[in-house]
């Protein structure tokens, strides 16, 4: 009989926001504040003679109420950031939530560790929580590793005694043993991250949560970190709640996933069934033309944006293989010549979101200094080498230092199965590229 | 952890819509998390500095030095018959433990918003932590004052006992008003900037370089509406056994301070639950 740990009722969040306002819906906003305003001043001289002042505050109450009721964002100061979420999370459950940038993810883990209040709704905790949002929080520069461990475990919520009793297993636990008296301004991102996540590693917790914190650290240091988690779920009984852009980690530790979508969820279930919806809905957005996609990120006077992509052999109508040449064609429209652009692209393996390499259109130089308002961008590679699967592509425009456009998933294509070595085919599972490679022999 | 041993009543977290619980209680909880803040803080504070805590006692004591040569010996002010320094000094040390807690705390929020936003404590634990860690400096300045009151000569009365009182007077106000900065500057950076003008008049309108009885008879309540003002009265005729006590100017004093506790800690705990989202 398993018992609830975490019980999410109606939640929701609704931010204010000034700086961080969404660039695609500017143009709404703009339009929507331009409409208010004059409906408000109509409103306001025809009911000027009964009692203007009621009458006008009056109605921007029931109008931010109404706004709220149906959850459309007509007023553009505010945004939901989490909408209607429900869900539970049973004792030793290890869940996981996915879901784009911006769909709510650190929300509804600030909300359950009670760093944010929620605008509406509520949580039940059944039990101890410990929450991990970053790792090395608090970590402060002066002090030493080993002064660092207590504060840090103090901020996370260990008593005094459990810290000193843990505290070997969490120096040996890290590898810094031989720098846990130097300052930590001393040392380096990698070992900040070991010492910060061995901290927490040895929190006890009855739910811990955790967001994004293996996206740090080297590849050997993480691995080490994923045992470790799911030893602390399997063996110690704990729930966990793990928040990821890193679907190969969720996979492997998550039986169950949230997929949240604009702050709703959109799906949730058994792991493989939720991320198999989620590839889905990230490919359903091949199907809006790129210029209306929502999830674009822009600088304010959307000064470019890309109008078309296609990603295609460049050498040939065949479909792409590894030893194709890629074209990637990006379609742009500006208001005026740009000049200094340089077009950033992400190649990323599709099923795990792993980046498997990234162009720079600044280091080859083949971008004219001035552009025209209006053209397209073509980037041609060597033979690619990718293994068989399927790809996404972001792209980021960049005018001078600032980026003024990012989309990711902006296209996708599939890389066919080709028998390169001549030995048959060869899958992504062991590897991103393939290499042309020759093996030699000598007696010695 | 077994399932016994797990709470079977839930931590609740929700919109708090008119309760204003104070949840003082929670401070308790957290006494551990206090400690090391406030360990922290005086580890990091004399780090990478020539003299180190000696700081704590040049400060009072340069300021001491310069208000004896001019408002002692050049503008004649009148020290209530005590040898001017140490009429000074013994002002000077509760007024360092006040400002130092008005900067440090009313800054303490926004410089560890990296905590704030991350990590779930009462956030209260901020203001209240720089000021347990000012009063570290106010103790060892203390020793100083001692070895003043030796060289001088003077022997407290039994007022003496009245001391802790008059320092957790001082230990409330600077709370209350570090309540209201802090939770303020989190919204309006305005108050960084205020902060150092204020605390300029503050020192003038606080009997530090002059006496109390400067002040008009009729003028002393209001006069007592500045905290500080009964705080220094307090330490003064506690060490110094200065005649008598204004009762005017401290009951005006308790007063405000109460006033100004209870106000500070209802608008902190109204703001705190918008600190993460707004620091």
């Amino acid at each position: 009989m398993s018992k609830k740990s975490i019980e999410v009722i109606n939640l929701g969040k609704e931010y204010r926001i000034g700086e961080r306002i969404q660039y695609n819906t500017l143009r709404e906003s703009i339009t929507n504040t331009v409409k208010n305003t004059y409906k408000k001043l109509v409103s306001d001289l025809r009911s000027k003679t009964i009692n203007p002042k009621d009458v006008s505050t009056n109605m921007d109450l029931l109008k931010r109420k109404s706004d709220h009721s149906n959850g459309n964002h007509s007023d553009p100061n505010y945004i939901w950031s989490l909408r209607n979420v429900s869900f539970d999370v049973e004792q030793g459950e290890i869940v996981g939530i996915i879901g784009r940038n911006g769909a709510g993810k650190s929300t509804i883990l600030k909300i359950i560790s009670g760093i944010t209040e929620p605008t509406e709704g509520r949580v039940n905790i059944y039990g101890r929580i410990g929450s991990l949002l970053e790792v090395g929080t608090g970590f402060h520069p002066e002090l030493t590793g080993r002064e660092n461990i207590l504060l840090n475990g103090a901020i996370l919520g260990m008593k005094r005694q459990e810290i000193d009793r843990k505290f070997d297993e969490i120096v040996d636990f890290s590898g810094v043993e031989k720098f846990i008296d130097t300052p930590v301004k001393f040392y380096s991102s990698g070992m900040r991250v070991r010492l910060g996540f061995s901290v927490a590693a040895h929190l006890e917790p009855d739910i811990l949560l955790l967001d994004e914190v293996l996206a740090v650290g080297d590849a050997t240091f993480q691995k080490k970190c994923l045992g470790k988690l799911d030893n602390v779920a399997t063996s110690e009984g704990r729930t966990v709640l793990f928040v990821s852009h890193d679907l190969t980690a969720i996979r492997s530790l998550c039986q169950k996933a949230i997929l949240l979508e604009n702050g709703r969820i959109a799906d949730e279930g058994p792991t493989e069934e939720v991320l198999d919806n989620y590839h889905k809905s990230i490919e359903s957005v091949n199907e809006i033309p790129i210029e209306e996609r929502k999830d674009i990120i822009m600088s304010y006077d959307r000064s470019v944006i890309a109008t078309s992509i296609k990603i295609e052999n460049a050498s040939s109508s065949d479909p792409i293989r590894p030893t194709s040449q890629l074209s990637i064609k990006i379609g742009y429209r500006s208001r005026e010549p740009i000049s200094n652009l340089i077009v950033h692209i992400t190649i990323r393996d599709f099923k795990s979101g792993q980046p498997v390499t990234f162009l720079d259109s600044d280091n080859s130089g083949g971008i004219p200094k001035i552009l025209p308002p209006e053209g397209t961008i073509t980037c041609v590679t060597n033979k690619s080498y990718i293994t068989p699967g399927r790809c996404a592509l972001d792209i980021r425009f960049i005018i001078g230092t600032l980026s003024v456009y990012y989309l990711q998933n902006a296209g996708f294509f599939e890389v066919e199965e080709e028998t390169v070595y001549g030995t048959g085919t060869i899958s992504r599972r062991y590897g991103m590229f393939l290499l042309e490679h020759k093996w030699s022999f000598e007696e010695n | 952890m077994t399932t016994s041993e797990i709470k079977q009543i839930p931590l609740v977290v929700r919109k708090n819509e008119t309760k204003l619980a104070l949840k003082l209680k929670e401070l308790l909880e957290y006494h551990e998390l206090i400690y090391f803040l406030v360990w922290r803080d005086l580890k990091v504070r004399y780090k990478q500095t020539a003299l180190g805590v000696t700081w704590a006692v040049l400060q009072p004591f340069l300021t001491m030095v310069v208000f004896t040569i001019f408002f002692g010996n050049l503008a004649k002010v009148p020290s209530d018959g005590v040898p001017y320094p140490i009429f000074s000094f013994a002002a000077l040390l509760p007024w360092q433990l006040f400002a130092n807690a008005l900067s440090n705390s009313s800054n303490s929020l926004v410089s560890n918003s990296a905590l704030i936003t991350k990590v779930y404590f009462p956030r209260i634990i901020m203001p209240f932590s720089s000021i347990i860690s000012g009063l570290v400096d106010f103790l060892v300045a203390f020793l100083v004052l001692i070895g003043m009151m030796v060289y001088y000569g003077i022997t407290p009365t039994s007022a003496v006992y009245t001391l802790p009182f008059f320092l957790l007077l001082a230990l409330l106000t600077s709370f209350a008003v570090s309540l209201w900065l802090s939770a303020l500057n989190v919204k309006y950076r305005d108050v960084k900037y205020t902060i150092p003008f204020l605390t300029q008049f503050w020192l003038f309108i606080t009997p530090i370089a002059y006496p109390t009885s400067l002040v008009p008879e009729k003028w002393r309540v209001v006069y007592g509406l500045n905290p500080m003002a009964g705080v220094v009265e307090g330490f003064r005729w506690a060490l110094l056994g200065q005649s008598t006590l204004n009762w005017y100017v401290m009951t005006a004093s308790v007063t405000i301070v109460i006033v100004l506790l209870v106000g500070g800690l209802i608008y902190f705990r109204y703001m705190e639950k918008t600190f993460a989202d707004i620091v």
